[in-house]
């Protein structure tokens, strides 16, 4: 039981674990010893339970989606993630990690994001308990993301652009850890996704496991069974398909499927698909999977969806995905602009960018008529907007 | 005993360890800095793999590093800059990078190549202590390599023990929490941890880095550990410079002062 749940030293397997210089060290180390007896304690579950629910506005629907289904002759199920407050998964984690940090007694939270999504949910949870925050997102995505960027000033946060390599999220993460570096000792670092040094990975699967919680009781409300066949998600770093699969990872008749930005194409040398193009190392202080030169220098990505434009995946998902459990699917740009289309016309959903690709794998897939597949709709495309009006 | 703990046993203080970066300014200017470095009066020196994602650097040494790959700079090529200087000088050299490059070259492949050609230690800040313990110390050892792992003003005095007993050579004291990026002068509180250390009885001699850029914080350093290493600085100094040789002995002569320490 429980093989795919992070073992002692952090390590999925051979992945995960926490390769970080000695100036993290005290930081992650304590986090490391706190964060299960933080998180267990019942004054903890209880602000977080009640934030889920009044703030974020839990749980999120599980939607049978009708007319998709007709489409695909098969039952898809949309977990309406979109519809948490902020637009997206994001905010599980992030009032999760805030109610941590203050526990810890940090003052000062710093962020990474890619799409903004993380961004804004790290920027209303500070607004939340008056801390102060400051995101590092890549300069190409302040560009692409903008309506997020706007967002989170108006919460009142600092938006630091991120100047190095290809000015996207990897970039940001390394942005905010040097200022976790600088800053040892008043400040928390709120990672968006299933990435970092242990305890990272798994402490942000947990937070977002209330995603397969629900879904549980839901499916069961909706088919007489908590388990369905198929459970699609997006990954980026991978914390929505994390929370989409949690409760499920030792079922294995459950069929995960993780889907990646395949860019230009997996082979155009313009991707983002991490498990196809990538092989063991180390990035952001974890053994994972990642896109790399023989050199061990990390390759740029490219995804014209800033949430999944990583050269990485988490620990967990790189476990899975080696090992069987999930299978990696990757969409092109076009084949994930083509989805979110297809699905803002056929349900009136607009999706993330990010999501788009999760709905575009029904075009990839094997399933079979009587199917349960649930596909998580991490999040909405009201950031999205100028992209997609360029392609209307 | 290596080249490394032979300059300690030698010359115990007031040790000049100068970091540059393999393949900056010029893709071929490996020997000629380490050999104008050795001349000028350096006695150590720490040679950066030059690294795209360099958590541990500051900015000065992460845009070194991006120009380094611009101009070509591959592990390869630096080991065969090595060899080539390692025929013609003893200095001791450490090479610095991260342990994403070592995995990817081959661990023990990397690990004998730098034997090999003349490397005396290395400096992996990302490695774990554990992974070096159970993996590698072994293989170290059998291949005289010296190691040093970094600590902190956040280490505790556990942990600094630890990694003493690990630790061949000497032990990378940082000076504050910050990242390389050369900070005016040292403060109280980085003398009260400087003091902490010097009465923890260790038996690896320790260099202070990071913050190290000038004549006045590096003899300061040098009254409170064996010596200091100066990257950032040293960096900076070569972009500027038009005639590296030039600069090389005067940014020594610079951090020495007048009186020759
Ligand atoms: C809506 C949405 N979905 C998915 C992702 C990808 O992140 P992850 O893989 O951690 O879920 C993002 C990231 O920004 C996002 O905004």
């Amino acid at each position: 039981m429980q093989e795919y749940k992070v073992d002692r030293r952090g390590y999925y397997g051979e992945f995960g674990g926490a390769y970080v210089p000695e100036m993290l060290y005290p930081n992650v180390e304590e986090l490391r010893n706190r964060y299960l007896d933080i998180m267990h304690e019942t004054s903890f579950q209880k602000e977080f339970q009640d934030l889920l629910k009044d703030y974020v506005g839990r749980p999120s629907p599980l939607y049978l989606a009708k007319r998709l289904s007709k489409h695909y002759n098969t039952n898809i199920f949309l977990k309406r993630e979109d519809l948490n407050h902020t637009g997206a998964h994001k905010i599980n984690n992030t009032i999760g990690q805030i109610l941590l940090a203050k526990r810890l007694g940090k003052t000062r939270i710093i962020a990474e994001t890619g799409a903004g999504q993380h961004g804004v949910a790290t920027a209303t949870v500070c607004a939340l308990m008056g801390m102060e925050c400051i995101v590092y997102m890549g300069a190409i995505d302040i560009e692409r993301q903008a309506p997020n960027v706007s967002r989170m000033k108006m919460m009142g946060a600092t938006v630091r652009p991120a100047m190095s390599g290809s000015q996207t999220l990897k970039d940001a993460t390394n942005e905010a850890i040097r200022d976790w570096i600088n800053n040892p000792v008043d400040t928390h670092y709120i990672i968006g996704s299933v990435v970092g040094p242990h305890p990272y990975p798994d402490m942000v699967a947990r937070f977002q496991s209330v995603i397969s919680e629900e879904m549980k009781w839901q499916l069961k409300e909706h088919t007489g069974n908590e388990n369905p066949d198929i459970i699609i998600a997006c990954v980026g770093g991978g914390s929505n398909a994390a929370g989409a699969y949690y409760h499920y990872m030792d079922d294995k008749d459950v069929r995960l499927v993780a889907v990646e930005a395949a860019g230009l194409g997996v082979d155009s040398g313009e991707s983002a698909a991490t498990s196809v193009l990538g092989s063991r190392g180390i990035i952001h202080g974890s053994r994972t999977l990642l896109m790399q030169t023989k050199d061990g220098q990390i390759i740029e990505p490219y995804s014209l969806s800033a949430g999944l434009d990583y050269p990485g995946i988490g620990p967990l998902h790189a476990h899975l995905i080696e090992t069987g459990r999930a299978e990696a699917v990757s969409i092109t740009d076009k084949e994930a602009l083509d989805a979110a289309f297809f699905c803002s016309r056929q349900e009136g959903i607009i999706p993330a960018l990010e999501t788009a690709h999760a709905f575009a794998a029904m075009d990839k897939i094997k399933y079979k008529k009587d199917d349960i597949i649930v596909i998580n709709l991490s999040g909405r495309g009201d950031k999205d907007l100028a992209t997609f009006v360029k392609h209307l | 005993m290596n080249r490394i703990e032979q300059l300690f046993k030698n010359k115990g203080k007031n040790i000049l360890n100068i970091y540059f970066t393999g393949g900056y300014p010029n893709l071929n200017d490996t020997e000629t800095i380490i050999l104008e470095l050795e001349k000028a009066g350096a006695d150590l020196i720490e040679i950066g793999m030059p690294y795209s994602d360099p958590l541990a650097d500051g900015p000065t040494i992460q845009e070194s590093g991006t120009a380094a790959l611009k101009n070509g700079m591959t592990l390869d090529l630096l080991f065969q800059q090595v060899a080539v200087v390692r025929k013609q000088s003893n200095i001791p050299l450490i090479m610095m990078g991260y342990f994403n490059q070592m995995m990817q070259y081959g661990d023990m492949a990397f690990l004998e190549k730098c034997a090999e050609y003349g490397i005396d230690g290395l400096i992996l800040p990302d490695m774990p202590l554990y992974v070096y313990e159970e993996k590698y110390k072994a293989t170290f050892e059998k291949l005289n390599i010296g190691i040093s792992f970094l600590i902190t003003p956040q280490t505790s005095n556990e942990r600094i023990k630890k990694i003493d007993e690990l630790s061949k050579g000497f032990i990378y004291m940082v000076s504050s929490s910050a990242i390389t990026g050369a900070k005016k002068g040292i403060s109280e509180a980085q003398l009260d941890y400087f003091n902490r250390i010097n009465g923890l009885q260790l038996q690896n001699p320790r260099l202070i880095g990071f913050g190290i850029s000038d004549h006045e914080t590096f003899s300061t350093a040098c009254q409170y550990a064996n010596g200091a290493i100066i990257g950032s600085a040293f960096i900076r100094a070569l972009k500027a410079s038009n005639n590296i040789t030039q600069t090389i002995h005067n940014f020594i002569e610079m951090v020495k002062g007048k009186v020759t320490v």
